[in-house]
């Protein structure tokens, strides 16, 4: 077998022992503008780096300030960061409210998410698959801030003549947005699952008389699995990264949500409605760098998990 | 008695009750997709409905008045064009050339593995947090203050795996067979990326890039610390009211002013600057989308 030389393997020699050779300026740009492309390459990995060094720079001198304990900000639910008397931060009713609203959101949009990827990749023809998706890569445009206006103005209203509470804007408002936003992510993601599930897995199942329901059931939901939990995976670290829409739909009070309609605060809204009001350099304003890191340290696990399944399935 | 193949193969019970099964999945799953849509385009409806009072031209171009309770949207509109354009300069280049590294150089090491998983945790930072990233380094760290560049910088640095990802796309779809002709006779790594692997691939390039604007536009959270603020006086119709150490209105940010800060807003503005914005995302987003099956029409391959 031959090889194909790459332009890494050395030129061949001209006759009379000569290499063929370009300008040197030529050479010379050419190595330049390669080292700016790997520094390029590399820049990803120091936008990060900087991302991590930067937020918790102006973290850490409460961390090592005397007045601050992480155990309270973790477990505690008391979060009094403007008190006169009695100042203190606990993020544990945040903690709670993310993920409260971020469960709920999931629970209504993995399975509308998962059963629109099923409809696209297995029931529809070409040409209504290409619309659809069409649509879906135009919902997932849609911005977070737009997001957040409709849950004030349209399902606000709503909530509140369906359901006759007083206020609309609370957990469910939360969740019924965050769902519409990560089920554009989950409906491609669990598109591209259902497709790497080999044809012949689907032409063994069809000659053995299945029909395409018992198909779905029996061998592609099995086979594609990893990529499904992937899909949910990806649309959880989007439903927890989420900072406006939860900022103007979930209502903004701290405290741990009794039922769907309790008002409820995220650890992303919270720092977006506090930051503003935060003396730079104050106790207040490093404990948000802090909630920073958190949320940091929790879509960094969310989003690791996800590649690593989604690596997982494509070496198999 | 032995079955004939008449009545092996007719439909029995069992057959009748798996086709009605599997209708009724179908049934499911189609009202599924189409339940995600619905509410979208009554949505979308409901809010233009709203706006039609204020949608004009002297909407676009009006300054606001009354502490943002009449008039129209011009400096946001400015500023966000500002925003988008400025970080697109600082994101593109940085975005193409690290998606270059990646596709045409990187080979399967530590290193690489390293640059992918921090390349997919960037698209996975939330954006409050870019915004606390930007303060930080950009605001105080690099003391550009509360600014254009600060805010650009920062949505430069958030949007930039989409452009990653989508030119990634574009170049590896090139054939391989293109490469190895072209180094055949010869040419270098980089004289093959500019002479066939770019051409090639230049539309999904763009369409990347169109993604990045339709991202940038939409932003509130990070520019809401870095450089935009609630108001600013611009004349009307003034194309270059912004210094790029000046703060600036934005389109996302003054919705979120006008819907959560402001009291008594006329109604149909906010409705009005919602559907402005979310015309302009969706059109820049529609472009793209264009591009791409025009693109995919005339591919040779």
């Amino acid at each position: 077998m031959t090889t194909t030389p790459t332009p890494d393997t050395p030129p061949a020699r001209l006759p009379g022992g000569k290499r063929p050779s370009r300008p040197r300026w030529a050479v010379a740009g050419e190595r330049a503008l390669e080292a700016l492309i790997r520094f390029c390459g590399v820049s990803a990995v120091i936008f990060v780096l900087a991302i991590f060094f930067f937020v918790f720079r102006e973290a850490i001198p409460v961390l090592f300030g005397g007045r601050f304990d992480i155990g309270e900000f973790l477990f505690s639910t008391k979060w009094y960061p403007t008190s006169m008397s009695n100042v203190r931060y606990g993020t544990f009713a945040l903690t709670v409210g993310t993920m409260t609203v971020t469960t709920l959101a999931m629970a209504i949009a993995v399975p509308f998410g998962l059963g629109a990827a099923i409809y696209i990749s297995e029931f529809c023809g070409p040409r209504q698959k290409e619309t659809l998706k069409v649509i879906i890569e135009l919902l997932a445009a849609i911005p977070s801030v737009v997001w957040g206006f409709i849950g004030l103005t349209v399902i606000s209203k709503f909530i509140t003549t369906v359901t006759g509470t007083p206020v609309g804007v609370n957990l469910l408002n939360g969740s019924i947005i965050l769902a519409l936003m990560s089920v554009p992510i989950i409906v491609s993601i669990g598109e591209d699952a259902f497709k790497a599930v080999p044809d012949s897995f689907r032409e063994a199942a069809v000659a053995m008389g299945t029909t395409k329901w018992q198909l779905i059931l029996r061998v592609l939901l099995p086979a594609a699995k990893n990529g499904l939990l992937a899909a949910v995976l990806l649309g959880v670290g989007r439903a927890v990264g989420e900072t406006m829409a939860v900022l103007m739909a979930t209502g903004h009070s701290v405290q741990i949500p009794h039922g769907i309609f309790d008002s409820v605060r995220t650890l992303t809204a919270n720092v977006a409605a506090e930051l503003g009001e935060a003396a730079a350099g104050s106790d207040h304003y490093r404990v948000l760098f802090l909630t920073g890191i958190l949320l940091f340290a929790i879509t960094f696990v969310v989003n690791l998990t996800a590649d690593m399944v989604i690596r997982g399935v494509r070496r198999r | 008695m032995e079955p004939t193949a008449a009545v092996r193969f007719s439909r029995n019970s069992f057959v009748r009750n798996k086709e009605r099964l599997q209708e009724i999945a179908r049934w499911v799953f189609f009202s599924m997709a189409i339940l995600m849509i619905v509410p979208l385009v009554t949505i979308i409806g409901y809010l233009v409905c709203h706006a039609a009072p204020s949608l004009n031209w002297e909407f676009l171009v009006e300054v606001p008045k009354r502490g943002m309770r009449e008039g129209g949207i011009w400096p946001a509109l400015v500023g966000t064009i500002y925003l988008v354009f400025i970080s697109l300069a600082i994101a593109a280049p940085i975005g193409v050339l690290a998606a270059i590294y990646l596709n045409e150089y990187a080979k399967d090491n530590w290193l690489n593995r390293l640059i992918n998983l921090a390349v997919i945790n960037l698209a996975g930072v939330p954006s409050i947090v870019h915004a606390l990233f930007g303060l930080g380094a950009f605001v105080y760290a690099a003391r550009l203050g509360y600014s254009v560049i600060s805010a650009s910088l920062t949505l430069a640095i958030m949007t930039l795996p989409v452009i990653i990802a989508s030119t990634r796309e574009a170049l590896s779809s090139v054939p391989m067979p293109f490469r190895e002709a072209c180094w055949n006779v010869g040419a270098t790594r980089w004289q093959t990326i500019k002479a066939v692997v770019l051409p090639n691939s230049i539309s999904g390039i763009l369409t990347g890039v169109i993604l990045q604007v339709s991202r940038a536009a939409g932003e509130t959270a990070p520019i809401m610390f870095t450089g935009a603020v609630f108001y600013k006086a611009v004349k009307r119709g003034d194309f270059f009211p912004y210094q790029l150490t000046d703060q600036c209105m934005a389109l996302s940010m003054h919705l979120y002013t006008v819907t959560t800060q402001v009291p008594d807003v006329k109604e149909s503005i906010s409705y009005a600057t919602a559907v402005v914005l979310l015309g302009v995302v969706l059109m820049v987003n529609a472009s793209a989308i264009g591009l791409r099956i025009w693109m995919r029409n005339r591919k040779k391959w």
